[in-house]
Formats: C-alpha cells, structure tokens, sequence
C-alpha cells in the first residue's frame, strides 16, 4: 500500500537494524510512550529483533488504559439512563468499570453506539431531538480537536442535546511524572509521533534539558520505530540529550496551529486522574466552563462511588515502566483480553494486551 | 451479474399485502397464501413439491449434517446478501466436512412489518445460490415475531450431505510438514460489512466474498483425496482464530508468513484505517487446507484454475516446534503468535 509499505520495507528495516548492533555499546531503557507504537512494536515481532541491550519500556499513552475507573462508571451510568445515547470509540467499551462494562451494559440494554468520528455523534443528536447523545471524548491531544470540532459544530448547527464526557489527557506532564519517579529507569523517550503532528516539539525541549534526557518524535511503523530508536541510541551512545524528529513527514515543530487553536477554543486545562497512576497536575483537558452547556460533567448529575482498583492488578507499574506486563502474577490467568482485570489488558494498545495477544515469544510460556 | 439476470427472470408474484404481519406466521390463511403465491414455485424440486410435514430424502452411504443461523445487518449488503450467505454458509460447512451438500432446511423468523418486496428478493437469491450450489431446499418453517423483536429478518438453514468417498478430513489427520493454503485474498466479507454499517459507512468498492466453495473442495478431494488432511472456512473469527483453535485442539505448531497472506489493496487500506487485524476479520467464501506436502503445489495450482479461487496462496506449514502456538513470521522478518480473538475485534480510538 502507498506511503505505507515503504516504511514496511525488509531491507531498510535491516539496515537500520545492523546500524543499532553496531552502535550500541551499553544497556540503554527506552520508553515508546505511546499505545501505536507499542501495538506495532509487539504486532510486527520488532522486540526480538532489537540488539539484547536495548530493553523497550512501554509508555502509558494508550488512552483506554489511563481513563479513571470512576469516568468509566459515569459513562456507565449516563448509558443506561432512559434518555440518553452513549456514544464511544470502539475499544472504551470493553474496559472494566467498577462493576461492569459499556459493552455489558450495552447487552443489558443501553443504547450505546460505537462511533469513528464524534461528528456522527452529532448527526445522531440531530437525528433523535428527543435523546440526550453523550460522546465519551476520551484520548490524548490527537483526538482532542475533533472531539472539540464536535461541540464547535453542534453549536453552529444550534444543535442543544449533545455533550461530550471528557477524559483528555497529555503527554508532556505524563513523561515528567515518569521522569520525577525515583524509580525512574528510562533513558530515552520515543515520543508518540500523531501528538507530535497537532502539538509540535516545542513543549519537549524543556523537559529534555530539565531531565537531560534525548526526546525523538516518532512514527509507528517498523522502519519508523527502527529509525527513532537508532537515533535515541546515538544521542545516548555519544551522551547528548537532544528534542529529535523521526517523523518529519508529518510532524512539523510548531504542530498543527489550526487544530490547537480548536482545542483552546473548546477545553482548558486542568488536574486529571490517570488509571493506574493517579492524580498528576494540569495533565488534561476539562471542557470550557463557558461551553458547561456540553459539558456532560455538568450537565448531568452523575453520582458514582469512588471504588478502589482491583488489587491484584499492578497496570500502575506497567503504565510507569518499571514491571513488563508478564511479570504480573494474574497476567492470562484471572487477567485475559477477555476478562481484564485492568485496562491495559483491554486495547490492544495497552501493553498488557500486546503482550497477549502477540505474546513475545520469549514470554509465551506463561501466556499459555 | 448473473444474480441479477435471475431476479428478472424472477418477477415478484402479484400479492394482496405489500409487508410480512404476524398473520404469516401463523400457519394459517394467510401462511399458505404465502407459500403457495411463490415460495413453493420458487424453490420447487421433487421433494419439496410432496408438501409434507418433513421431507424424504435417499441418501447413500455416510452423511455429513450441519445447521447455522444468519443475523447479518444490514440484510443487503455489497456483494450478496442474508439469503445467498445461508445457502452458502451451510454448503460450505458441509464442503469442509468433505461431504458433497445435497438437501437443506430452510427457517425464517421474520420481524412483522419486513417488506414483501424485500422478503422475495432473498427467495430469489437463495433460489439462485441453491442452483449454484447444487442443492436442493427440502423442508422449511416460517415464523413472524412482533415488531421489534427481529432484526428484519433471521434465516436457519440445516445441510446434509454426502460424504465423499475419498475423504479422509480430520484434525488427527494433520501432520508436521503439511503445507496450509488459503483460497483466497482475507478479510473481505468483514470490511463490506462494516462498510455499509451505520456509522461507519465509508466509500469502497469492497465486496463481501460469499460463495460456495463446494465444487471447488470436491474437485481436489477427487484428485488428492486422503492427502487433504483438513479443511476449515475462517467465517467469524477470521484466519487468526481458526489457526490458532486448530493448533490448541491438536496440539500441533504452525508457522504462516504474513508475506503470502493474500489480501485485496482497499481490504489491507480499510483495515489499516479502522485499527483492525485482518486476520481476525470474518471471510463468507474462504477456506483453509491442510495438505500432504507431497501433493501441496499441484493441489495449489488446481485450487487456482477455478476462477473464484485464482489468488488462493501457500500461507505456511504445520511444524513440529511451538506446538499448540501459530507463530507468523512479519513481513519484516520479526516473529509473533497470533492468538485466538478475544470477543468482538473492536475498533480502536487512534
């Protein structure tokens, strides 16, 4: 497929790869910090290809996985309101809430609706005057403007039932609070390249230098990923600590300034709870208080428990780095694809499901 | 085309109700008037024409019997529709069993309300896909559900067929070194549907691969007989599921190459952009075969003569390593075990 198998291609992928052989020296932990790229990692058998050196530490950028327990009970709870539609991205439904899932309480009789674009949610709104269509906005800054495209055109189109239930969260204060863990053990960040294309690099240059530690925008197929981990290999073989761009081709220093400029319209930012790690500062986006109207926080008076998370479930380590997803005792035994006892086993872009579901091979003993 | 030559031949019989009510249901007045207005002469054959409570059926030697429902929405969709998929399906179960499909039953549950016009365009499709096939519809039932509690239309057909004499189709049959082919490009019976669904719809050219794979599975059972060790159709579930379930129930390791999984350029482009794995999207008119070694690159090149099944490929073997586990070797060389599907495959957020 056009601009798609040329960074499919076998030999570019070994040229890279008997580059890194050649150039790595020392053991080097490098952290994909997004869902994408860990997916393709697993999917694509490229950890096993990897000099024995480089050791690869899954990031916490899969949105499934760090949206709190207690919004998926809220989405929960709107859903099976008499009046209202829930609308979500296809892989929010299956994720455990504190007693059940969208996709359980779709089969208890919700009306819940996988969409692709929130813009459909707003059709639907259109479409069925009389209901109340909720979008779960969940995501990092990559879906953020369209999930604020949605509210700018409902608005437009004087359309009143719809609101978003917002779960925004961002990067840059996710890696710092990696990277201010005193357990820390990453050396390296691949940064997730389509976050890159709406924020541009600007926000990493900071953090590289507080941090001294090499930052390489990054795209999400084998010769992208081969390539960015090449060049965090070279900046730390030659000890440099640099904001790098792997995928040019689409990410641009300033971002996208028309989508930002969406987002700001339409969100601020504020303090947000991540699943797994907790409450890290100024690290999402809540909708606008001038746009409460949308706002499904808000606009409807949700009362759930704050329950705590399942103990046996260590997605918390995981999503920081410091425990791979088979070193988990419950990992394929009480917790599968099919029964996760935490979300990173739920999307296959949560590591814990990677790992599952493509099982590295030097862990598929204990995935059987 | 063809399909739409018969539909002219087949025009829709002059009737006094334009939509199915509960009273087609019923098994009276208005059942028979149903059936005598068109269904019967439709369907027609020796057996059905008996009109009796169940059908008597000569069959020689050992037989083959499957049954299967179909819910598929939207009931038309690019490339067939509800009625061609379950006359297929069935056949097809049976062509996998190594059995030559005779006889089919044929149930609907119709939801009241389902237009007639629409509920005759299935009969014709599953008049044609039955002649394609080679079988006949020798019993059947109808039953109508209140508005609401249907999804338009449900249809359950049961197949029985006769087992070839040459086949010798088991699971304990597979041995290490048997080459696995595929009949043909993955993946796309699942995006025509989720192409056409409500909002997801998207614009394409893909269309769902039902067919019946029966004469093509009887023509290498003639000529390669015991060598084909086993047969499965991947419909839900995709390739991935079904490899992965062969190799767990016995115990054997396969090894595939995503290299030669052959798959439409619209299919791979749509899948990319819904985050899906192909190899988990269901397929209608696909299926998998274990053969001999020996015999594996002439079966190939007969599978590949029948014009419907002129891309099947050699996907991979069964090897002694990994048992229990199908490893599939990616285009770019790195390794990974391709699991069964866990639930629905669902789309993913970005």
């Amino acid at each position: 497929m056009k601009y798609l198998s040329e960074y499919r291609n076998p030999e570019l992928v070994n040229k890279y790869l008997e580059r890194l052989h050649a150039i790595t020296t020392q053991p080097w932990t490098i952290m994909e910090v997004c869902g994408g790229q860990t997916h393709s990692l697993v999917k694509n058998g490229i950890l096993n290809l990897l000099p024995d050196k480089i050791t690869m530490v899954h990031g916490p950028g899969c949105p499934v996985c760090v949206t709190p327990l207690n919004l998926i009970d809220k989405a929960i709870y709107l859903a099976e309101q008499e009046e209202v539609i829930l609308c979500s991205f296809g892989d929010m439904l299956r994720v455990p809430g504190s007693e059940r899932s969208l996709l359980q309480a779709k089969a208890n009789g919700a009306d819940v609706r996988i969409l692709y674009s929130p813009l459909e949610a707003v059709k639907l709104a259109e479409q069925n005057p009389d209901k109340e269509v909720v979008f779960f906005a969940v995501g990092f800054e990559t879906t953020a403007p369209a999930n604020a495209l949605s509210v700018v055109h409902a608005i437009r189109s004087n359309v009143t039932n719809y609101s978003i239930l917002a779960s925004h969260v961002l990067v840059p204060p996710a890696m710092r609070a990696i990277l201010a863990d005193d357990e820390n053990l990453i050396q390296g960040f691949l940064a997730a390249g389509h976050v890159c294309a709406i924020m541009g690099l600007e926000e990493y240059y900071p953090i590289s230098e507080e941090y001294n530690i090499p930052i390489v925008a990054t795209g999400f197929e084998p010769v992208d990923l081969l390539q960015g981990i090449l060049m965090t290999v070279e900046q730390l073989e030659k000890g440099e600590a640099k904001v790098d761009n792997q995928y040019s081709r689409i990410v641009e220093s300033k971002g996208n300034t028309n989508a930002q400029d969406l987002i700001k319209r339409v969100f601020k930012i504020a303090d947000r709870e991540w699943r797994g790690i907790g409450t890290i500062p100024m690290s999402g986006y809540e909708v606008r208080r001038e746009l409460e109207h949308y706002d499904a926080n808000k606009r409807f008076e949700v009362k759930v428990e704050k329950v705590p998370e399942c103990a046996d479930c260590i997605a918390g380590q995981v999503l920081k780095g410091l425990k791979k997803p088979h070193e988990c005792s419950q990992f394929g035994k009480k917790c599968t694809p099919s029964n996760p006892l935490g979300a990173p086993m739920v999307s296959t872009e949560g590591a814990c499901a990677a790992y599952y579901h493509f099982a590295n091979i030097e862990s598929e003993e204990e995935v059987v | 085309m063809t399909a739409i030559k018969m539909r002219a031949q087949c025009p829709l019989p002059t009737l006094d109700f334009d939509v199915i009510t509960l009273g087609h249901g019923s098994g009276g007045l208005l059942t028979h008037k149903l059936l005598d207005s068109g269904v019967f002469d439709l369907l027609e054959n020796d057996i059905l024409n008996e009109k009796h409570d169940g059908a008597f059926l000569n069959i020689k030697g050992q037989i083959a019997m499957t049954t299967d429902s179909f819910v598929v929405s939207p009931i038309f969709f690019p490339g067939g529709d509800i009625g061609e998929l379950a006359v297929n399906g069935t056949v097809n179960d049976l062509a996998m069993c190594g059995a030559i499909p005779k006889y089919l039953s044929l149930s609907f549950i119709i939801e009241e309300g389902l237009s007639m016009k629409l509920f005759w365009d299935i009969l014709v499709s599953i008049k044609f896909a039955c002649e394609q096939a080679g079988v006949k519809v020798v019993t059947g039932d109808t039953k109508v559900v209140e508005k609401g509690k249907g999804d338009g239309i449900f249809i359950n057909t049961t197949g029985i067929g006769e087992l070839h004499p040459d086949a010798q189709i088991a699971e304990r049959n597979i041995k290490t070194g048997d080459k696995i082919i595929v009949s043909g490009p993955i993946a796309q019976h699942g995006i025509a549907i989720m192409s056409v669904r409500d909002g997801l719809e998207f614009e394409t050219e893909i269309e769902s691969d039902t067919r019946n794979l029966n004469h093509i599975t009887r023509d290498i059972l003639d000529h390669y007989g015991e060598n084909i060790h086993l047969m499965r159709d991947p419909t839900r579930g995709g390739v991935g599921t079904v490899l992965s379930e062969i190799c767990k129930s016995s115990k054997i390791g396969i090894d595939i190459s995503q290299q030669s999984l052959p798959i439409d350029e619209q299919v791979e482009g749509a899948c990319e952009m819904l985050g899906l794995d192909p190899l988990y999207v269901a397929n209608e008119g696909l299926f998998l075969a274990f053969v001999d070694a020996s015999v594996a690159e002439e079966c190939l090149d007969m599978i590949k003569s029948w014009e419907e099944t002129e891309r099947a490929q050699i996907i991979g073997e069964v090897v002694e390593d990994h048992s229990g586990q199908v490893i599939l070797q990616s285009t770019i060389g790195g390794r990974r075990v391709v699991n069964m599907l866990p639930g629905e495959q669902l789309p993913r957020i970005c």
